[in-house]
């Protein structure tokens, strides 16, 4: 099962609304994507914790529906 | 998560003070996020220990369970929980990696 580029940056702002999200699809397979994510929310938070937001965000669809997902996180 | 693959877990942590859960094992890894750490940790001389989560399904789920992460692969320093594939290849490109490992003593190439 893949994911189309334009749910995931919606699941991404819904969570996160101050978010610019970028995401490229890596291989033209809609099964495998970077996404960068910059937001103030991420500021004073470890990057365990700031990807954690991100994957929380795709609500269990990370590793499941979405095979690959490179995150690149970074404060606003 | 049984409690029998909970005691696996922690105790390949606790026996490994560089420990790589991934897919396949660092000779023959079967997944391109896994062999990217694994090949990180190498280029660096460091000792680690790798489990292939690929053995059983308990460990393939329960890892996930266990760091609340839901990718693999996940490296642990010193029962530390450092992060997955992107995290990882993020702090060895900035040197962050190897001001943990000096940190934590684990000997690597400078």
């Amino acid at each position: 099962m893949a994911m189309d580029l334009k749910e995931i940056e919606k699941f991404i702002k819904e969570a996160i609304p101050d978010a610019l999200v970028d995401i490229q699809d890596l291989a033209g397979d809609g099964n495998h994507y970077s996404a960068t994510v910059v937001s103030s929310q991420f500021f004073g938070k470890s990057k365990i914790e700031q990807h954690k937001m991100v994957y929380a965000s795709l609500k269990g669809r990370m590793g499941n529906e979405l095979h690959a997902l490179a995150i690149k996180t970074k404060e606003k | 998560m049984n409690e029998e693959t909970k005691n696996l877990i922690q105790s390949k942590i606790n026996d490994n003070e560089v420990c790589l859960f991934m897919k396949g094992t660092p000779d023959a890894p079967q997944c391109g996020f896994s062999m990217a750490v694994s090949n990180i940790l190498k280029i660096l001389e460091v000792n680690f220990q790798g489990v292939n989560v690929l053995e059983t399904q308990e460990l393939r789920d329960g890892i996930k369970q266990f760091s609340d992460w839901p990718t693999i692969p996940q490296l642990y320093i010193k029962k530390e929980f450092i992060g997955g594939c992107d995290i990882v290849k993020e702090m060895y490109e900035n040197g962050e990696l190897k001001k943990k490992l000096e940190e934590s003593s684990i000997s690597f190439k400078k």
